[in-house]
């Protein structure tokens, strides 16, 4: 039986041998074909040498999770092989080196196709035929095993040369010829193979006509990007996975006008974001779990001096330097009260690779109209996913730079001469004019110590509580003035009889999950909170109407389970989570909602809670 | 709006009218004073100067002065002022704090920010104590000293500020004394003007917890190394023939040369009190090298690239680099 354009192909190799570059260059050729992608890493955090693997999902329509069975699994080396030999369905296909590897070696399941490609002598033929020395081909075994399941998946060689040609311009466009050399070899390599065995292999991929522009993207790249629209140009920030990437984007586009400062640490970071800030430019620092924690001090005083500012934290595996190159939700807790004393902070964690576009856009505003702290909690499974989405839609967006002085104000502290009232509540607005230096009549004082209307000290009990419930209410404004669309959403039927809770980037397996379900008679909807501090309380309707709960999360202790329960009563005993440091595949999410669907979980006793729950822990991935 | 000439800016027009609640005799009064000097000489706009303050007695100035003050984190008052010297060029930018808060809890701050060179001045009120937090000894405090609220001699050597910066790569090295206030007024003048990372290093005497260098310790005349007729403790090493000043920041020799002999006189070893200035050398700010990366900096402060147009729809056109993701 025929299976056209669902397939799931993985690479892998000793990190630093080129195993994204495969990736990148399969993915590629898909998308130009048309076809849709969805691409997840895996890497140590090492250099060179240890195990990372790359798997791209293809398929007709948007995809936006991964799954667990692989139909190619393409390898150069023998370590590959024997970690995810186990993962090829029967009917797949693996590509391997015959002098690096026995078959008998490997935990193979019976009916795979097994392709064998002698690498170094393949690379010696192209050596032969380009002249080129075969000392410096090594990274070609990539494009080698690329091509072979290009062959095997029956793609047509040109649009390796298409992808090639496109990859490789200007200066590195002679290795267009070189790597063609290897993909004819691939190709007939597989050319080669009985025609029985050809007729055995389900999987094909065909180009999709008249598929629309789209982008092929990762989500450190759409962030950027939505930074760039937004007006940032200023970024401080300190090395650190997988947050770097992002600043590293910025840092190559000179063109857009943004400074881009690598500190001495995380503390000075945060501090020199905010130091910028005030001076009016649309400042951020982009960190991880680590780098987080030692801004915590940074922040309070932006939350006390009510400075703009917006700080991306990319999560890892925590806590300490825990999985630095692993995904996990694990820093909600932490940004939600991370911190001495109280001030308010706006917390929103994207949901696709397209809202890290939107909501990188938006977290601006936000720091501009409540004039305090955003805290936006990206994480390593999408920051470093591709995939294909259509272009970003930019035609609704506004910048909004929140109160700012008006000439009239500033003309009065001009006459006052007291300097500017610039902590001065507002009555309508609650939030006070900001003014920018170098504008005259600007002059006023911050400090992180209490301090009046103009930013003078002061201890006073009244000035005090004036001043801190000013601050404190900036929490009921951002329930108020954020569209509720931009808070929460629930997707599926509003009346299933299951409803998953979820944050952040679990939102696309819980998307591509729902039809799953409702195909194996399980009728299931999803509440996606984008908005997490404040508690986005609309929800609450919605919670209390559920029939049954189950909150997902890729975490040991569900934090948001416990927002909830904080601003709502709510306990979600019924939880599906995973701590392994990979994130959950669409196979893991369809499974646990079944398991929990038939009352297959033994209730356990939570130890965070000491209550009664039943719980899933997902465990897939290697 | 009333123009900018028709406020004189005169030493008043700098003076907050903030309660100063210092101890009598605080050398920090000198320093405060000197500094609203300079900027009336200077005529710097109170609108566009930002005195940026770290946390201790001496980050109580943010709210004496009258241009945009900011009272900081404990040490990080360099990262914060170099956060909005580089975001807005066009704001004359100056730091000033205590020992404990650039040399202790700062230091890293301290370090890297020579090697950055930001044009911008900054100020160290070395007391050789934690003055707000009643006494405590500051990096700058010699082994074995027991000041006043010490319990016991102080177990750390003192670290030598001077020789820190040298070798952090600031680009201008003085240090002044409290309360020569014309030695200071223009010393801090020639740090402001300086284009690129100055310290000035101020002696200051904290009567209330500092009872070993006190006013009347540094106003003393004492011997030099190799001196045989008593002298004033304070000297000016300008004046007494040192001259730090390259004159050709691209010849090695003279580099070498001029840093070596500011690191001596860092580390004066006598009994007296060497003022002046140190070192001083014309590179490439940070700014300016940033430019040469991204030259529509040369164009725009980063504060003030156009990025919306006058109904507030952003400006920056992403076409370029959707490009690469286009498929
Ligand atoms: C993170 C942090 N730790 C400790 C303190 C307490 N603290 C306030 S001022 C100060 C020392 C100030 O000494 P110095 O910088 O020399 O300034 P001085 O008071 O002597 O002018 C300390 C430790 C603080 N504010 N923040
Ligand atoms: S404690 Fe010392 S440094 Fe602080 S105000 Fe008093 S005299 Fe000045
Ligand atoms: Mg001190």
């Amino acid at each position: 039986m025929k299976v056209v354009n669902e397939v799931n192909w993985m690479i892998g190799g000793p990190q630093g041998t080129g195993v994204d570059s495969s990736a990148n260059l399969f993915s590629q050729a898909c998308a130009t074909a048309g076809l849709w992608i969805f691409g997840k890493r895996e890497y140590h955090s090492n250099i060179k040498g240890k195990h990372s693997y790359f798997q791209v999902r293809v398929s007709d329509k948007p995809i936006h999770s991964h799954v667990d069975d692989v139909h190619i699994l393409a390898t150069f080396e023998d370590s590959t092989a024997r970690l995810h030999a186990h993962e090829v369905v029967k009917g797949g296909a693996l590509i391997y080196d015959p002098t690096k590897i026995m078959l008998d070696d490997l935990d193979l399941k019976s009916g795979i196709i097994t392709l064998p490609i002698d690498f170094n002598t393949t690379l010696r033929h192209v050596a032969e035929v380009t002249g080129e020395e075969y000392g410096k081909l090594a990274i070609i075994k990539n494009t080698i095993a690329v091509s072979a399941s290009m062959a095997l998946l029956r793609m047509d060689i040109s649009l390796m040369e298409e992808t090639l040609t496109r990859i490789y311009t200007g200066k590195k466009a002679k290795f267009v010829g070189l790597n063609m050399a290897a993909v004819k070899k691939a190709y007939e390599a597989v050319d080669a193979l009985p025609d029985e065995l050809h007729a055995q292999f389900p999987y094909h991929l065909e180009p999709k006509k008249n598929t629309p522009k789209r982008l092929l993207i990762n989500g450190a790249q759409a962030n950027s990007l939505g930074k760039l629209k937004a007006g940032c140009r200023y970024q401080s920030y300190y090395p650190i996975s997988p947050a770097t990437d992002e600043s590293n984007y910025l840092e190559s586009h000179p063109e857009y006008g943004i400074a881009v400062v690598q500190c001495e640490d995380e503390i000075a970071a945060i501090d020199m974001a905010l130091g910028a800030a005030t001076t009016g430019v649309r400042a951020s620092t982009a960190t991880s779990g680590p780098g987080f924690c030692l801004m915590a001090e940074g922040l309070g005083w932006g939350g006390m001096n009510e400075v703009p500012i917006v700080l991306f934290d990319y999560q890892r595996g925590g806590p300490s330097t825990g999985l630095p190159t692993r995904h996990e939700q694990g820093d909600l807790m932490f940004a939600a009260f991370g911190g001495h004393g109280e001030y308010p902070r706006l917390v929103m964690a994207p949901s696709t690779i397209d809202d890290h576009f939107h909501l990188a856009f938006e977290s601006f505003n936000y720091a501009d109209k409540f004039q305090t702290p955003v805290i936006i909690l990206n994480d390593k499974f999408l920051t470093h996913s591709l995939e294909t989405i259509p272009p970003f839609k930019e035609d609704h967006l506004v910048i909004d730079r929140g109160r700012l002085a008006t000439p009239q104000e500033l003309e009065t502290a001009i006459a006052d001469g007291k300097g500017f009232p610039r902590f001065r509540p507002d009555a309508k607005t609650v939030v006070s004019p900001r003014p920018y230096p170098g504008q005259e009549g600007s002059p006023y004082w911050m400090t992180g110590d209490e301090h009046d209307d103009y930013g003078h000290i002061t201890e006073n009990p009244e000035t005090r509580m004036k001043m801190h419930e000013k601050r404190m209410s900036k929490y009921k404004l951002m329930l108020e003035q954020i569209p509720e669309d931009r808070q929460f959403s629930l997707h599926g039927d509003p009346n299933a009889d299951i409803t998953l809770v979820c944050w952040g980037t679990t939102y696309g397996v819980l998307e591509d999950a729902l039809p799953v379900l409702k195909e194996k008679g399980i009728k299931a909807n999803f509440l996606h909170l984008r908005m997490l501090v404040p508690f986005p309380i609309a929800t609450e309707k919605i919670l209390k109407k559920a029939k049954k709960l189950v909150i997902v999360e890729n975490n040991f202790g569900t934090q948001l389970g416990h927002l909830i329960r904080m601003a709502t009563g709510i306990f979600i005993s019924s939880q599906v989570v995973k701590y392994t440091g990979r994130p959950m595949s669409l196979d893991e999410i369809v499974s646990s909602v079944e398991k929990l669907s038939k009352k297959e979980i033994k209730p356990e006793m939570d130890p965070l809670t000491g209550q009664s729950i039943e719980k899933v822990v997902l465990t897939y991935g290697l | 709006m009333v123009s900018k000439l028709q406020a004189p800016l005169t030493v008043a027009a700098y003076k907050s009218d903030v309660h100063n609640d210092w101890c009598p005799g605080c050398g920090d009064f000198g320093i405060l004073q000197a500094v609203q000097q300079c900027c009336a000489e200077l005529a710097l706009p109170p609108w566009e100067t930002m005195v940026f303050a770290g946390i201790g007695c001496s980050g109580k100035v943010f709210n004496y002065m009258s241009t945009h003050g900011v009272h900081t984190l404990h040490g990080r008052v360099l990262p914060f002022a170099v956060g909005a010297k580089l975001a807005n060029p066009d704001l004359e930018v100056v730091a000033v704090g205590g020992d404990g808060d650039g040399y202790g809890i700062g230091a890293g701050h301290f370090v890297h920010a020579g090697r950055r060179n930001v044009d911008m001045a900054y100020i160290v009120m070395t007391n050789e104590v934690y003055g707000l937090t009643k006494g405590q000894a500051a990096p700058t405090l010699g082994r074995g000293q027991q000041t006043k609220s010490l319990p016991q001699p102080n177990t750390n050597d003192a670290i030598q500020p001077l020789a820190l910066a040298l070798s952090s790569g600031y680009t201008w090295i003085g240090r002044s004394y409290a309360f020569d206030g014309k030695h200071l007024k223009e010393m801090i003048k020639k740090a402001i003007d300086h284009k690129g990372m100055a310290l000035l290093d101020v002696l200051q005497p904290c009567p209330t917890f500092n009872d070993i260098h006190t006013a009347e310790w540094f106003n003393k005349k004492v011997k030099g190394p190799g001196e045989n007729v008593m002298l004033p403790r304070i000297f000016n090493i300008n004046e007494a023939g040192h001259d730090g000043s390259v004159k050709d920041p691209t010849n090695f020799d003279e580099v070498a040369d001029k840093q070596r002999k500011a690191f001596e006189m860092a580390y004066y070893y006598g009994d007296r009190a060497p003022v002046g200035l140190f070192y001083e050398i014309k590179l490439p700010t940070y700014v300016e090298r940033m430019q040469a990366q991204a030259p529509l900096l040369k164009k725009y402060a980063p504060a003030r690239v156009p990025y919306e147009d006058a109904s507030h729809l952003p400006t920056t056109d992403l076409s370029k680099s959707y490009e690469e993701f286009l498929f």
